[in-house]
């Protein structure tokens, strides 16, 4: 009943084939209207598809003649880049079930018209439109052995000396985590809100209390939505760049993948080979979700409105 | 537009999705002035006619004339039809007066001219307070009457209404089928209406088209359609509950008499058909006591009341269950004689599909949108 | 406290006790020492912005505006403001004019392929720019792009595309077509229920789709880094580079810049919530 569906007059000119033809394609949601879709497909392909298979291509043609497979051999037998996966590692999963087990208490105690929920929620946004490179910044001079962080767990007697946070894992992992903590929670707050909270009255009805309610109907209920929260926050952790270079030490333990992505590519010039380590990066990612989605497939995971 | 037509018509109109088959070679001839209801079973190719006609669906084949103007290939915004939607499709964005004004400003008709056609239609349906509010702040019932307004202010030269009444409680509907007919009468404009209501469809119209499966069953005045049922399956939508699967032999007198036997029982009714049979009967048309030498002995299993009638459920020593309708009051238990005038029995061939339809071919629940 | 009133304290104490230690406190308490810390960082930026010197003391010695004048002459950053809006503009243009139209073919239609294109919207968004950036980076190169304003627009543009679709398609399911059908039957051509029915209905969404692909454009850094060239640095790139060459120019200077850059996305930011709840923010991808 939209826009296409309108015969045209051509069509009365045309032959009875080619309308059979048009028809049964029709029938099968293919016309005119379809075209609407073409430029969005066309960039797609273009910049994001075209150069990602460009870049797996790319990858089996190092710049030196050692064979198809040179740059893996190269990456998986140098420690300096194959401790790259290791560096990331350490640094994204922390950060991210961190954030992500954070934001579910605070998610179900502001689920429901807490008062303020929408300046928290505002509140929480500002790091994410502010990006990794300005909270960087901003902790490069709040972490520092003179920064306000410092001071005030010394002027509180928590320790004596300056805790040691910028150029390793630590400056990494907190900016993450300034950035990482809000993404997570407002993800997991629009899904707990998805959930009716009738569900929890009904089984208040038969006897469960609030633990039990949590345990046995909200947690349940919410676990595809963390599932979710999980691998983008993991993504977003895994992909670590600016705030890796600027606050961790990047020819060290913050010498993360992207880090040596880049470095390859704008230091050395071997686009082969940083195309590599993209690759061996978005398969790390892939198999990542794919293992926490194909957990997932085994919960409930349809509607959460009470409706069945 | 005061071109009026004087006939529309339909000739081997067909369509399909992929192999299923929705209308199959539909023909119908519309006069003009006519109010003509499309009525079927949800999935009976009613609103697929319609929307052929409105030209929002291509036709598979067949053609639409109009007079000697074929219009089946024309765009819907060419055809120059209105159209109520079951769920109104009202511009949400637009007043009542915009939304009503919409059409005339499609054809460019002059502003003054807009203005009073819009006032007056508003006027029509009883809206003239409304037509500064948007359609979310209206009632259903208002909201399907600014719908009417807009189809019928261009004074189309047909109307096309798809189930407008559907959403609607019971007693609105009831004053909005008074409100249609005073519409017709007073606009004089040709309608096609499309329910699966037969009781809205008896009330509403002057001609009646069944469907079933994208073919007409029947064409006719509404008398007729509820008093001679075309077929078993017209009959069972038409309110014929008992539809009993009976042996016919011709009886010995004269008059195209049947003797009809079966589930213990032995009835006389009229009719031309031999061997097995379906006779349908209507439970207002089954009284309590002997009618024309039909007596059937049975038990009151289940009594309903209904305000003015008795629903009743009257089981037979054959443990053939009956629904009968009644003013009498009877008991739980209480053993009746109960008889059939035998010209309201129909008898119907019993074909291999047609049987054991009548509980399908009830009316099924409007779904909410 | 009076011991006569004994028992009856006890009881209170212990009540609020239990209270305090309930787990909404502790859960509100992590919560005010996060945005603490959130607030000191951020403070902490705007704070040496304006400090005339600033070594080894709570607060700085003194106050300035000395280096945001600095700052804006020594980085140039009226020119980078110009690139910066005009790469997030022509991306919010852009990805509105070819995202919701497909939007619309996929919100309408159900055909062989669908999933398949869904998935291949989808990936752009859940896929990290860094991974496809060099890749991308190297293509740009390869066709004369990289380094050019046109390049970084393009590479700005991968994922706002998909965004818009992802944003608009939902919105444009929830508009009954039939309401379409109603303007065609009232004798409306097809860009007339465009332009009177569907734009005006899609006005709210298109809104809310283009402010989060400006703010997220804003502050995309991953794309423009690789891409850009010395005359198309956005904000955040220029921003970037000053921190990582610090010891150049004064570390003020660079927070100056830090707070031009902040102000630029809190307007942004400001004008997206009045239109946008927060939790649409992240909620899109699902």
């Amino acid at each position: 009943m939209t826009l296409s569906e309108t015969p045209v007059a051509s069509e009365a000119i045309a032959g009875p084939e080619r309308r059979s033809l048009r028809h049964r394609l029709a029938d099968r949601g293919v016309d005119r209207l379809l075209l609407l879709s073409l430029p969005a497909s066309l960039f797609v392909l273009v910049f994001f598809i075209y150069p990602s298979i460009y870049g797996v291509v790319l990858s089996f043609r190092p710049l030196k003649p050692v064979g198809a497979f040179g740059n893996y051999t190269h990456f998986f037998g140098d420690p300096f880049l194959r401790g790259s996966i290791v560096n990331t590692f350490r640094i994204a999963l922390p950060a991210a079930i961190f954030n992500v087990l954070a934001a579910i208490p605070l998610a179900v105690v502001m689920r429901g018209a807490v008062k303020g929920q929408r300046i928290i929620n505002t509140i929480l946004v500002i790091p994410i439109s502010l990006g990794t490179v300005l909270v960087a910044d901003g902790l490069l001079n709040y972490l520092g052995p003179n920064g306000w962080f410092n001071r005030v767990l010394m002027a509180a007697g928590l320790i004596g000396h300056p805790l040691q946070l910028l150029h390793n894992q630590w400056g990494v992992m907190l900016s993450l985590v300034i950035t990482g903590f809000p993404f997570a929670f407002l993800l997991t707050l629009s899904y707990i809100s998805g959930i009716d909270p009738k569900m929890e009255s009904a089984a208040a009805t038969l006897g469960a209390g609030p633990w039990r309610q949590f345990w046995h109907v909200t947690l349940p209920l919410l676990v595809p939505g963390l599932a979710i929260t999980f691998c983008l926050s993991f993504v977003l952790a895994f992909s670590v760049f600016p705030s890796a270079t600027m606050l961790g030490n990047p020819n060290g333990d913050s010498h993360v993948l992207a880090v040596a992505a880049a470095n390859t590519a704008f230091q050395q010039y071997d686009f082969p080979m940083a195309s590599t380590i993209s690759v061996i990066a978005a398969a790390i990612e892939l198999l990542v979700i794919g293992a926490v989605l194909g957990l997932r497939s085994r919960f409930y995971a349809g509607t959460t409105t009470g409706k069945g | 537009m005061n071109d009026r037509f004087s006939q529309l018509r339909l000739e081997g109109v067909s369509r399909a999705y992929g192999s299923t088959v929705a209308l199959a070679n539909m023909n119908l001839t519309v006069g003009n002035g006519e109010f003509v209801a499309l009525l079927g079973p949800s999935g009976c190719g009613k609103t697929t006619a319609l929307n052929c006609l409105a030209g929002l669906l291509p036709l598979t084949s067949g053609t639409i004339t109009m007079d000697d103007r074929r219009i089946d290939l024309l765009p819907p915004e060419r055809r120059g039809f209105g159209m109520v939607f079951q769920n109104y499709a009202l511009f949400p964005h637009l007043s009542v007066y915009r939304n009503v004004a919409f059409g005339l400003q499609m054809r460019k008709v002059r502003r003054a001219e807009v203005r009073r056609r819009v006032s007056a239609t508003l006027e029509l349906v009883q809206l003239a307070d409304h037509a500064g509010k948007r359609p979310g702040q209206l009632s259903g019932g208002q909201q399907q009457r600014v719908a009417i307004a807009r189809a019928v202010v261009v004074e189309p030269q047909l109307v096309l209404m798809d189930e407008p009444l559907s959403n609607l409680d019971a007693k609105l509907r009831r004053d909005m089928r008074v409100e249609l007919r005073r519409l017709h009468r007073e606009l004089g404009l040709t309608t096609i209406y499309v329910t699966h209501d037969q009781e809205e469809a008896l009330s509403l119209v002057d001609r009646l088209v069944v469907l079933r499966d994208g073919q007409i069953q029947q064409v006719g005045s509404p008398e007729e359609v509820y008093r001679r049922p075309a077929n078993a399956f017209v009959a069972g939508f038409m309110g014929y509950r008992n539809m009993l699967p009976m042996t016919a032999t011709p009886a010995e007198a004269a008059g195209g008499e049947l003797r009809l036997s079966g589930l213990g029982l032995s009835l006389t009714g009229l009719g031309h058909v031999q061997g097995p049979v379906i006779a349908a009967i209507r439970p207002d048309d089954i009284d309590l006591g002997e009618r024309d030498g039909n007596c059937i002995e049975g038990v009151v299993e289940e009594a309903q009341f209904e305000g003015r009638e008795y629903e009743l459920l009257v089981r037979t020593a054959a443990e053939t269950v009956l629904h009968v309708r009644t003013h009498r009051h009877t008991t739980l238990g209480e053993r009746v004689r109960l008889g059939i005038a035998r010209d309201r029995i129909m008898v119907y061939p019993a074909g291999p599909d047609e049987s054991p339809e009548q509980d399908s071919a009830e009316p099924l629940p409007v779904q909410a949108p | 406290m009076s011991t006569l009133q004994g028992a009856g304290v006890h009881g209170a104490a212990s009540w609020r006790i239990t209270r305090i230690l309930s787990l909404r406190w502790i859960v509100w308490g992590a919560a005010a020492i996060f945005f603490l810390n959130l607030l000191g960082v951020i403070a902490v930026v705007i704070a040496n912005s304006f400090a005339t010197h600033w070594f080894g003391s709570w607060l700085p010695a003194g106050w300035t505006l000395k280096y945001y004048a600095q700052s804006w002459q020594n980085y140039q950053l009226s020119g980078i403001l110009v690139v910066t809006l005009q790469v997030a503009f022509a991306a919010v243009i852009v990805s509105l004019l070819i995202g919701t139209p497909a939007a619309y073919a996929l919100a309408r239609r159900n055909f062989p392929g669908k999933r398949l294109m869904m998935l291949a919207f989808l990936l752009p968004i859940m896929v990290p720019p860094i991974t496809y950036g060099i890749p991308l980076a190297t293509l740009l190169y390869k066709l004369h792009l990289g380094g050019t304003l046109t390049g970084v627009v393009i590479a700005n543009l991968v994922p706002p595309v998909p965004f818009v679709i992802l944003v608009m398609t939902p919105f444009i399911e929830q508009i009954d077509p039939r309401i379409e059908a109603a303007a065609r039957m009232c004798g409306a051509k097809t860009w007339q229920v465009f332009l009177r029915v569907l734009a005006p209905l899609l006005v709210p969404g298109l809104l809310a789709a283009a402010l989060l692909v400006l703010i997220q454009t804003v502050a995309l850094f991953e794309l423009t880094f690789l891409v850009s060239g010395p005359g198309s640095q956005t904000l955040v790139v220029a921003l970037y580079y000053a921190v990582f060459a610090s010891g150049i120019r004064p570390a003020q200077a660079i927070s100056a810049m830090a707070v031009i850059y902040m102000l630029t996305t809190l307007v942004v930011l400001v004008v997206t919530l009045r239109y946008v709840r927060p939790t649409q923010m992240v909620g899109t991808v699902r």
